[in-house]
């Protein structure tokens, strides 16, 4: 999702026997749905996944803030403009809301920053790609942020509280952003045949893209387990991809475009839609940094840090000078 | 030299007349830009009236290790609750 395929550092799942007693008791609380706390005790493992998986999530949600800013200035009307500068806006600040939530695992702003710009530390691979037209605003919305939300409401139960309550906050705006997207879709498959094209073309482009961001399959997704036992990980990647193909599905045909999978459709059986396999190989070049627009997206986060220094700097300035001026 | 915002720890009062409650953290270098960036990033959609901003370092915290002597006295206090003494029925307004 937001987070894909963050390591654990588990090669295998233990069994309880096989676990300190420390580390049953924190599990006992697991089990029991007692949020774990910052000041806890927590085993080191549990505590620098976390950390990958926050920072991951939060890297995106700023990443995320790319691809939509692209059409800021360009948007079709005043109301639209207006709309997509808040909902970009919401995106700082769940970016926010989520590495407030890792610096309470002891790692400093700009340590997850560093690990952002040096590559260490990844975002989702979705913001690689290019937003070409305004029809493109429209299936980011309706598509990627209809998968965030699809993630992000099952770890509005997840065991850590800090992070269990930054989801909280992201979701409740979460909706409005689906919602701008799919009105925008709407608006142009209602419009000329030509709005129509566009609005397929972005589905075209975004589909497949977006069934990756659930990340690998089940069966080859080692950390997943040890994930799934800690309560950071409340839903497998296939099972949340499944649910978003039977969600998304009728709301293509409302619309009237189509997917861009000639396997898609509904099996009465498993009661659910088949659909076509996904190409991994793209998901993993994406990911090592090969997609269309990953060197184009670090580039702009670590000038927008660097152009950006002397504020931080004169800001400090400013308060230690009236700082000293108050003791004096 | 690392020269970070210091971190501050944001509470805001809601439009219910309800105690001001603790909604997360910021980063920022003073006091009157923690309070004009929490504004921005924890009242977007009117959720307060009043916003408290305290320096995380300022906050002092209990003990998570000695959870139990500090509130396991009260739960032998069952007493302190009004359900511990049954009413009659026919006796109202109590």
């Amino acid at each position: 999702m937001y987070a894909q395929m963050v390591d654990t550092g588990a090669k295998r799942l233990r069994s309880l026997e096989e676990l300190s007693p420390d580390e049953r008791e924190f599990q006992a609380r697991i089990d029991a749905d007692i949020k774990i706390e910052p000041k806890d005790w927590m085993p080191e493992a549990y505590r620098k996944t976390l950390i990958r998986q926050i920072s991951q999530h939060a890297h995106s949600e700023i990443v995320g803030m790319l691809p939509e800013g692209n059409w800021i200035t360009r948007a079709p009307s005043l109301k639209r403009k207006a709309i997509l500068m808040a909902k970009v806006q919401d995106e700082a600040g769940h970016g926010l809301y989520l590495y407030c939530a890792a610096e309470t695992l002891g790692v400093s702003r700009d340590e997850l920053v560093g690990d952002l710009h040096s590559g260490k530390s990844k975002y989702s691979s979705i913001f690689n790609y290019p937003t070409l037209t305004w029809a493109d605003i429209g299936a980011i919305g309706w598509l990627v942020d209809g998968a965030a939300i699809m993630n992000q409401i099952p770890l509005c139960r997840c065991s850590f509280g800090p992070y269990s309550r930054a989801m909280i906050r992201v979701c409740k705006e979460e909706s409005f952003h689906q919602r701008q997207g799919f009105d925008i879709m709407m608006t142009l498959c209602r419009g000329t045949a030509t709005q129509k094209a566009m609005a397929q073309d972005a589905l075209n482009r975004w589909w497949w893209p977006s069934l990756m961001m659930f990340g690998p399959p089940d069966a080859s997704s080692v950390h997943s387990a040890q994930s799934a036992q800690w309560k950071i990980k409340m839903l497998s990647n296939d099972e949340l991809r499944q649910r978003f193909v039977d969600q998304t599905v009728p709301q293509a045909d409302y619309l009237g475009i189509a997917m861009p999978d000639a396997e898609l459709k509904w099996n009465a059986e498993r009661d659910h839609y088949d659909f076509g396999p996904i190409d991994w190989d793209e998901l993993y070049q994406v990911v090592k940094g090969n997609g269309p627009c990953n060197r184009e997206r670090l580039r702009a986060r670590v000038d927008a840090w660097e152009d950006g220094a002397w504020v931080r700097e004169a800001a400090m300035a400013h308060m230690e000078k009236h700082a000293a001026r108050k003791a004096a | 030299m690392s020269h970070e915002w210091p971190l501050w720890e944001i509470f805001i009062r809601s439009q219910h007349g309800l105690a001001h409650k603790h909604v997360g953290s910021l980063h920022a270098p003073d006091a009157e830009m923690a309070v004009k960036n929490a504004r921005d990033v924890y009242t977007r959609r009117n959720e307060g009236v009043s916003i408290w901003v305290v320096k995380s370092e300022d906050i002092v915290a209990s003990s998570p290790g000695k959870k139990e002597p500090m509130f396991e006295p009260a739960s032998s206090k069952v007493y302190r609750h009004p359900t511990f003494f049954p009413m009659p029925d026919e006796v109202k307004h109590i």
